[in-house]
């Protein structure tokens, strides 16, 4: 019923990029349910959690009266916390063969921490809360990313990424609005904005738990996977496979130059007045950009090549830098930094995600998708340190066009990886049919 | 095969049930917390109010009223001989005020589907008189004894994509300016120069009588010290290990603060003092932990504010003397942020 990831490589027809091109144009696209109803869930899950994260600094300084620096420390931990857990949770999905069970742990668990935030009083206790529920995004991400790819064509695999990722950033620019909206209303109302963010989370559990089939990612492969399969064999095996081992180091490469956006919002505050009036639209216009341009990247991927416009997307970041470290600001420059960061998104989260499980062998698929994001986590994490001594050395914009030079080399470095990557994945994938 | 569909068709029942459930019962929670606080706004307040008026004859003391029902938020002042009596609550909400004789600068958050939050001086009539926007929640203000300088502190939020994290931005606002950020003066620790990357300055005051000096809190690398800071110099000189959120007493020779002693993660923060001239540091007795500037009521006392443990959103001034062996009295009910203007 499935179309299986052993057929995306098989066959006649993948030889060449030529016919590959071919391919994506013959085959009408059709979503899969399967697809539609996770990005619904990632939807009202998102709506949940970042409802509460844009009201969490008000609510922590503001309401309870609690200085807030030591949330730096602690998301820092997470960040790292959850980048591992991945992994695990990646690989747990492709052992267990039944990723919607390890997702469905990853969402539940979020939607058990959101219960705390009803009773939380103190630090702590909201420390504890926020680092469940990163945990649980953690968790959830690789099995769910897993699900998409066996439930996508082949022909379409990141156009329907692109779907999901519309859907889900729909609600991550949804979220915020509510919130604010229901304290607009209710000027000290948290607990009402919890409540709903409660309620959302809820219906996300129940919409996957009820509606979306247990698919057995690897069942059609599971004997060849069986003999692969020994304990923690995850990443470091993964740098053998001859495809997805490049992508992991090219995807590192460039992670270690993406500075965070954070830093791109500070120097467009800096610059002007309307970014720091705006300061938290920024986020929002991101997510809009992304989501409206997710589906056009995805299937503009499917037709040219993942790669070209994996890269592309560094190449608008590229541009990004270049916009935020000009001389001069105003509104046309702080919105083309928006649009060209928000394409950055769209074209490499969902690309990325289809690219690793184009290049993963079967029965580990999960673990990945889990690593490579993993890389990029991680990278990005060193990148952002990178950047702040740098940023405190040479001055915000002589650092960006610094940034933009090494994100500049690392584009043609990986250009040139992913190049050799494809091609020995193809001979690979050729060979083994 | 039939088995199969009544199954589907039962789980899509529970959906829509848990659905329609959890929506519904979402939307009484809101529908009652809205109700609650339209009659909290509209009953009278919990304590002693008179409308206000324009700034009362000095000395009094201004700061942000949390009595519950009308007029919370707002800022609002009482004489310094009758703390404890009627609140006199102006139209302004404030999350932090400050004030002198003829000056009052007012943090406040723009409650909105975009969110903001803004600097406003207000005359003494509470009239606006200029106002700019500030980069994220407000933390600390304070004004210069002459009203000619306005330092204000934010927490920089953080957000999924801000990977950046948690920050504070400090600016102080001059007759022909600002000074920007203070991040951006020379950090100088022991004669040299400090290049590190998470550095975070916040909490100014103003030395009396100096239109040049202020001491505030630099942290980096998880190091916090006092700093003496110098606007035409755009520097930052390390004075003190371990001092948060100073103030300087009235005549100018002591520091009041709060010291950390609960490792960064679990802060617990002391009140202490710092004699200028000896460099003696002296912890007070209170053992809650006091996060917020303090305000020195005399030479003698201090103000600062603590959280009500028992109503979320409401607080409680303190006021404890600076012999060691004084304990913490209550000095104003139901407020915070408190201002003495004298």
């Amino acid at each position: 019923m499935y179309i299986s990831l052993s057929d995306r490589g098989g066959g006649k027809r993948d030889k060449s990029l030529g016919a590959q091109t071919a391919l994506a144009s013959e085959v009408p696209f059709r979503l899969s349910p399967v697809i539609l109803w996770l990005g619904i869930v990632s939807m009202v899950t998102d709506v949940s959690s970042e409802s509460v994260t844009a009201i969490l600094p008000l609510y922590v300084t503001g309401f309870l009266g609690l200085s807030t620096i030591a949330f730096g420390f602690i998301d820092g931990i997470n960040q790292g916390a959850s980048a591992i857990v991945r992994i695990a949770a990646g690989w747990a999905a492709d052992r267990t063969g039944h990723p919607k069970r390890i997702a469905l742990a990853g969402y539940g668990l979020s939607m058990l921490a959101r219960i705390g935030f009803l009773f939380a009083g103190g630090f702590w206790a909201i420390a504890a809360i926020v680092t469940g529920d990163r945990i649980g995004k953690g968790i959830r991400t690789a099995p769910r990313d897993a699900l998409i790819s066996v439930s996508a064509q082949p022909e379409h695999l990141a156009r329907s990424f692109g779907v999901h990722r519309m859907l889900d950033n729909i609600g991550a620019a949804a979220g915020p609005l509510i919130a604010f909206f229901v304290l607009l209303m209710i000027p000290n109302g948290f607990s009402t904005v919890f409540v709903v963010s409660l309620a959302f989370a809820v219906i996300g559990v129940a919409v996957l738990a009820l509606v979306v089939p247990d698919i057995r990612a690897h069942g059609l492969k599971s004997s060849e996977a069986g003999g692969n399969r020994r304990l923690f064999a995850f990443s470091w095996s993964h740098l053998k496979e001859p495809g997805l081992g490049k992508l992991l180091i090219a995807a590192g490469f460039l992670g270690l130059v993406t500075i965070g956006d954070g830093f791109i919002y500070l120097v467009l505050q800096a610059r002007d007045s309307f970014a720091v009036q705006w300061f938290p639209l920024l986020f929002v216009g991101t997510n809009v950009v992304f989501l409206a341009l997710a589906i056009p990247l995805g299937r503009l991927a499917d037709r040219v090549g993942k790669v070209p416009v994996f890269v592309g997307g560094h190449i608008a970041l590229l541009a990004t830098y270049l916009l935020a470290a000009a001389p001069f600001g105003g509104l046309w420059a702080t919105t083309g930094c928006l649009i060209l960061l928000g394409a950055f998104y769209a074209a490499t989260d969902g690309v990325l995600a289809a690219l690793a499980s184009q290049l993963t062998p079967p029965g580990k698929l999960a673990t990945g998708i889990a690593s490579a994001q993993t890389v990029v986590a991680l990278s990005r994490m060193t990148a952002s340190a990178g950047f702040g001594v740098l940023w405190y050395a040479v001055g915000a914009p002589t650092a960006m066009l610094v940034a933009a030079a090494l994100l500049a080399c690392a584009v043609v470095a990986v250009a040139f990886i992913l190049r050799a990557a494809k091609v020995a994945a193809g001979q690979d994938t050729n060979g083994g049919a | 095969m039939s088995g199969t569909l009544i199954a589907g068709k039962a789980r899509w029942a529970i959906l829509l049930a848990v659905t329609a459930l959890v929506l519904v019962a979402a939307g009484i929670y809101a529908v009652g917390a809205y109700q609650r606080f339209e009659e909290s706004r509209a009953s009278a307040s919990s304590v002693g109010v008179s409308a206000g008026q324009g700034l009362p004859k000095v000395p009094f003391v201004l700061f942000r009223n949390t009595a519950s029902g009308q007029g919370y938020g707002n800022a609002a002042t009482v004489p310094l001989s009758a703390p404890g009596g009627t609140r006199a609550v102006s139209e302004p909400e404030c999350d932090r005020v400050y004030g002198t004789p003829e000056t009052v600068v007012c943090l406040k958050t723009n409650r909105g589907l975009v969110t903001a939050f803004e600097a406003v001086v207000l005359n003494s009539d509470w009239q606006p008189q200029r106002s700019w926007p500030v980069p994220g929640i407000p933390s600390r203000t304070r004004i210069s004894p002459d009203g000619s300088m306005i330092a204000t502190t934010v927490f920089v939020s953080g957000h999924s994509y801000a990977t950046a994290g948690f920050s504070t931005a400090t600016e102080i606002s001059l007759p022909g300016g600002t000074s920007g950020n203070l991040e951006d003066f020379a950090l100088m620790v022991n004669g040299e120069r400090l290049l590190a990357t998470d550095r975070n300055i916040w909490g100014v005051t103003f030395v009396p009588g100096n239109s040049d000096a202020f001491y505030a809190t630099a942290a980096s690398s998880g190091r916090i010290w006092l700093v003496k800071g110098s606007l035409s110099k755009k520097t930052l000189t390390a004075v003190h290990d371990n001092v948060e959120c100073p103030s300087i007493s009235p005549d100018g020779t002591r520091i009041a603060y709060k010291k950390n002693d609960g490792g960064a993660l679990a802060a617990h923060w002391k009140v202490a003092v710092l004699d200028l001239a000896t460099g003696q540091e002296t912890v007070l007795s209170e053992k809650r932990s006091v996060d917020d500037q303090i305000e020195w009521l005399d030479n003698q006392n201090l103000l600062y504010g603590l959280a009500d443990d028992a109503a979320a959103g409401d607080s409680n001034i303190w006021k404890l003397g600076t012999d060691p062996g004084s304990q913490p009295g209550l000095f104003i009910a139901h407020a915070w942020s408190p201002s003495v203007v004298r």
